[in-house]
Parts: C-alpha cells; sequence; structure tokens
C-alpha cells in the first residue's frame, strides 16, 4: 500500500529533523535536485515553464489510473530539489487527494521562514500548478 | 604597494564609519551581516534616521503654506535639503532641483512632460544597451506615443560603449540621448561628458541617469553640461521614496508641467490655471517632507567623509574582490573593463546564480542575483542574469574575503 500524502509529508519532516544546520538540509535539498531524473528536451516549452522567480521552471502530468504523474526540472538546483520533494509528496495520487494536500510540510521544514518571499512564492506558484493539474484531470475524469 | 593599501584603509578609518550604520551590527542566519547589495540601496547612518525620528516627533507640519512655527521649521528643513543638494552636484541655482520620488520618477517626469511636447513623429531617441529599465521603458511609451524611433548604442564584450557606433546614430533627427553614467549591472563607468558633447554638437538634448554614479564619482552638473541629470536619495546614504530631477532652468521654464495639484499652482480659477515658479511647478501635492528632510544629513555625511576617500576604499574592495573571484574556476566578470565603480558582476559556469544566492545569503551574505532590471543587456551576454556584489564605504576587506571564500564553496556544493 503506497502512502498517503500525509504519510510523505511526514516522513520528509522526519528526515529533515536530523539536520542539525541549514548547511547540512540544503546540501540534502541539493542532492536531491541534482539525482531528480531529467526532463525530455521535448517538455522544455514555453506552455510548461512555472511562472517564477529567478529560475525556470518546467513541469508536466500525467493521468493515468486515477492518479496524477508529475515530471519537473529547474535550471537551478536547489529549485530542483524542492520540486523533487513536491514530486514525492504529491505524485502517484487522485486528483482528489491533491486538491486536499495542504502541503503544511513546506513550513515545518522551515522553508517558507528560511526562502526569501519572492522564492518562497516561486515554490508556492509550483504547488498551484501542480494543483491546476489535478483540477484539470479531476474534470476531464467527470466529463467522460 | 601592500604598504600604500593599508595606509589607504587606516587613513579612511572603516570601523568608525561602520559604527555609524546601525544595521551593521545585526546578524543573518546566525551570521555577522555582510551587506554586499549597495547598488540596490545603500543603508542608513544615524544622522539619516534621527532626522526622520526627529521630524515625525518634534516638527511634523505641512510645508510652505503654514503660518504657524512648526509649518515654518518644517519648510525651513525642508528647502535646506534643496540647497544641499544643488551643492552637492553644483547646479546653477536651487530653482533647478525638482524633489521626486526617486531615479524611475524623474525619467517619467521628462518623458512626460519634455519628450511629449517635443519628439515629433521621425525623431529619435538614443539611449544605450546597458540600461536599467527605468530608462528603456518610459522612452518606449512616448516613442510610441508621439511616432517617434528608439536607438540603442551597443555594448561590447568588455560592458563599453561602442562610442564610433554612438558617433553614427547621432544625426538630425535625434532629439534626446538618455544614458546612465554608470551601470547598475556592471558598474562600468560611462564617458558620459563626451556623450553629452556629441549630442549638443547636433542639439540634442541629453538625460543622465545618475542613480549609480552619485554615491561614487563628484557630480558637476555645469561641468557635464548635462540638460537632465536623475538620481535617488535611497542609494546614496539617504530615505527611500526621495530622489531628484536636476534640469536646467530654461529647459524646465519650457517645459509643459507634469502632475497638476496643490503646491504647482500660482492662481486657480475654473477658467484657467496659472502655475508656480520653478522648482515648485513640478511638485504637486504634499511633498515626501521627512524624507526631503532627511536627504541633507546623507549628503552631509557624505561631504564629511569626502567622495575621494570613499572612491579610493571602494576601488580597494573592487581591485581585491576582482582579484579574488577571478581565482574561482569557471567564473566570468561580466563587464570586464578599466573603468568601473563599487559593482562585481559575474557568472560562474555549471552553477545558477539563485542557488548561489540563495547559500550566500544562509552565511548572512546578501548579494543581488537575477537580471538587475537591466534584461536587454543580460541577452547581450547570453545569461539568464548574474551574480552581483557592490560595495559601499562601509564594507571591509574582511567582507571581501568571506564573500569569495563563501562563493567556493557554494560552488563545491553546487557543482
Amino acid at each position: 500500500m503506497a502512502n498517503t500524502i500525509e504519510q510523505t509529508e511526514a516522513e520528509i519532516i522526519d528526515e529533515f529533523s536530523l539536520f542539525d544546520s541549514w548547511d547540512d538540509k540544503y546540501e540534502y535539498i541539493i542532492d536531491l535536485g541534482k539525482k531528480l531524473a531529467p526532463l525530455p528536451d521535448e517538455y522544455k516549452k514555453e506552455e510548461n515553464k512555472v511562472k517564477g522567480c529567478q529560475s525556470t521552471v518546467w513541469l508536466v502530468a500525467d493521468y493515468r489510473d486515477g492518479n496524477v504523474y508529475y515530471q519537473a526540472e529547474s535550471d537551478a538546483v536547489i529549485v530542483k530539489g524542492l520540486i523533487s520533494m513536491l514530486i514525492r509528496v504529491l505524485s502517484g495520487h487522485t486528483p482528489d487527494e491533491i486538491l486536499n494536500a495542504n502541503m503544511d510540510f513546506i513550513n515545518k521544514i522551515g522553508m517558507t521562514s528560511h526562502l526569501a518571499q519572492t522564492r518562497s512564492n516561486g515554490l508556492l506558484a509550483m504547488v498551484r500548478q501542480m494543483k491546476n493539474y489535478a483540477l484539470a484531470f479531476k474534470s476531464i475524469k467527470f466529463d467522460a | 604597494m601592500e604598504t600604500a593599501t593599508i595606509n589607504a584603509i587606516h587613513t579612511f578609518d572603516v570601523t568608525a564609519i561602520r559604527k555609524d550604520f546601525p544595521i551593521l551590527n545585526r546578524e543573518v542566519k546566525g551570521h555577522p551581516l555582510v551587506y554586499l547589495d549597495n547598488a540596490a540601496t545603500s543603508q542608513k547612518p544615524q544622522s539619516v534616521i534621527d532626522a526622520l525620528v526627529h521630524y515625525y516627533s518634534f516638527n511634523n507640519a505641512n510645508v510652505h503654506r503654514g503660518i504657524h512655527s512648526l509649518a515654518e521649521e518644517a519648510t525651513a528643513d525642508f528647502e535646506a535639503t534643496r540647497d544641499a543638494v544643488k551643492d552637492f552636484i553644483n547646479a546653477a541655482s536651487r530653482e533647478e532641483i525638482i524633489y521626486t520620488r526617486g531615479t524611475t520618477e524623474g525619467i517619467n517626469l521628462v518623458a512626460y512632460t519634455w519628450a511629449r511636447q517635443n519628439l515629433k513623429p521621425g525623431d529619435e531617441v538614443i539611449i544605450s544597451g546597458m540600461e536599467h529599465h527605468s530608462n528603456i521603458v518610459p522612452w518606449q511609451i512616448i516613442c510610441e506615443q508621439n511616432n517617434a524611433r528608439l536607438k540603442v548604442i551597443p555594448v561590447n564584450d568588455s560592458g563599453e560603449l561602442l562610442m564610433d557606433e554612438y558617433r553614427t546614430l547621432l544625426n538630425d533627427r535625434t532629439r534626446l540621448v538618455a544614458v546612465n553614467h554608470v551601470s547598475n549591472a556592471m558598474g562600468t563607468v560611462n564617458p558620459v561628458k563626451e556623450i553629452i558633447q556629441l549630442a549638443h554638437e547636433i542639439g540634442a538634448v541629453v538625460l543622465i541617469d545618475g542613480a549609480q554614479s552619485t554615491m561614487h564619482l563628484d557630480i558637476d552638473v555645469q561641468d557635464l553640461d548635462c540638460d537632465f541629470f536623475v538620481f535617488s536619495s535611497h542609494k546614496l546614504l539617504g530615505p527611500t521614496g526621495m530622489g531628484i530631477l536636476y534640469g536646467k532652468k530654461d529647459i524646465l521654464d519650457a517645459m509643459p508641467v507634469f502632475a497638476g495639484g496643490g503646491e504647482m499652482i500660482k492662481e486657480v480659477t475654473f477658467e484657467k490655471t496659472t502655475y508656480n515658479e520653478l522648482p515648485y511647478k513640478f511638485e504637486a501635492g504634499t511633498p515626501n517632507i521627512a524624507d526631503a528632510i532627511a536627504l541633507k544629513p546623507a549628503i552631509d555625511y557624505i561631504n564629511k567623509i569626502g567622495k575621494d576617500n570613499i572612491r579610493r576604499h571602494e576601488d580597494l574592495l573592487l581591485n581585491h574582490a576582482t582579484e579574488r573571484l577571478r581565482s574561482i574556476d569557471g567564473l566570468q566578470i561580466i563587464g570586464d573593463n578599466d573603468h568601473k565603480v563599487s559593482v562585481l558582476s559575474f557568472v560562474i559556469s555549471g552553477v545558477h546564480p539563485q542557488d548561489v544566492g540563495i547559500l550566500l545569503d544562509n552565511k548572512g551574505i546578501a548579494v543581488r542575483t537575477g537580471h538587475h532590471c537591466a534584461e536587454p543587456l543580460m541577452n547581450r551576454f547570453c545569461v539568464p542574469g548574474t551574480i552581483r556584489a557592490s560595495f559601499a564605504l562601509y564594507n571591509t576587506i574582511e567582507e571581501v574575503d568571506k564573500l569569495a571564500e563563501g562563493l567556493a564553496k557554494a560552488v563545491k556544493i553546487l557543482r
């Protein structure tokens, strides 16, 4: 049985509680970013861009067997690490589950307060875009 | 060489200067603040902060109209700044000093009055390839409205203006040249005196954006012979929301008014309104009194230290930073030339500027990353943005070393 969104959030909060310093947290996020699977070039186009701040983020989503699957990439590695966590939390869930997720882990691991306003807006823009995909897939489901 | 360097620091006494800037005592993310974002805004000395507090706690009154003591005192302080600014940039008269909200408003004022009145269809405005968006967009708007054309002086690989290209752009349709004195994104000092002279030879008017130069270089608007000179208070130790438009008196006199309202009028009837004299003709409504008053102690502070001393110290920091950062593998300076003040802008191969900015911030080091509101320039160098460290009189060699160490460490983690 796969994790619920809340369970994955709790896992990430646990992992972050092991770090003593922000240096360690950032090194971990950077490592996640480096490990994120690259997005195929054909997806790196204007319509897949998330309007964030200083870095470019591409986000695409698939809908299979009632679940939404995300792929994303950025030209900045810390952003990539953050996206990697968002994908880990939301990918593979139903549109309803995704739409109901409160994503509180972002606060609990200190990212909202630690990243400057403009940058965490970028993070929130990504969450919003992921939820938009979920909403779109949900309406397709009802139409069919 | 080494001895001269130490003496220069010693005479300047940066330790004493730092004590005047209370914010420099704070910590960021558990580290002492290293503030290297001075091209965005400078920190404020205690005397400026005190002037703001004093005004609101002792002197607050509307200026020019009141007959009571408070109004008279506030007006005297408010107008004292105008005299200080006049001397600071060596304007011929105090009427040539117009208070604005900042550089951007100053440029817009000239665009919406002088340019709107004087640009005819087919006329040309020349800007440069290294302008801040504030010195691009107002001209684009007016050129579109008046069917005029915008021309751009190109920039070479070292981040300098191509003066030969500028000469070929000048012609009998050129009405206005608007360029920055110092590039905010690279620190390049442009040969504005020559630019002005060449423009005047064909009868064009020149606006100099002094936002990045006024803190660092001696400004003498009469010697430059510019027609307009604009700058912001907050980049020269003063408060935000306050700026200056200098204009030659005959040009300002001939210009239509900008905003209408109180203060800028002489007489109002429903049939016709006559306008006030300079400089009040351009200062509609209750002005930014407190910030105007607190600009004077900022100017006094700079005068007390001396621009020559400030420049020498900043050059020392810039040279040291340039030398240290060059040793970072894959680092490329954007605007690598010998005519610069205070700004070091760079990219590092394989590393995104935003990532570097976040990791430096984590060490309490404040730099600017991004396009610096100069997207056309970033496109010219084919970079999405740069990392920019910009120095001020209160920065130290040790802080530059912290930047170099922080960068080396960031690059190691990020690559």
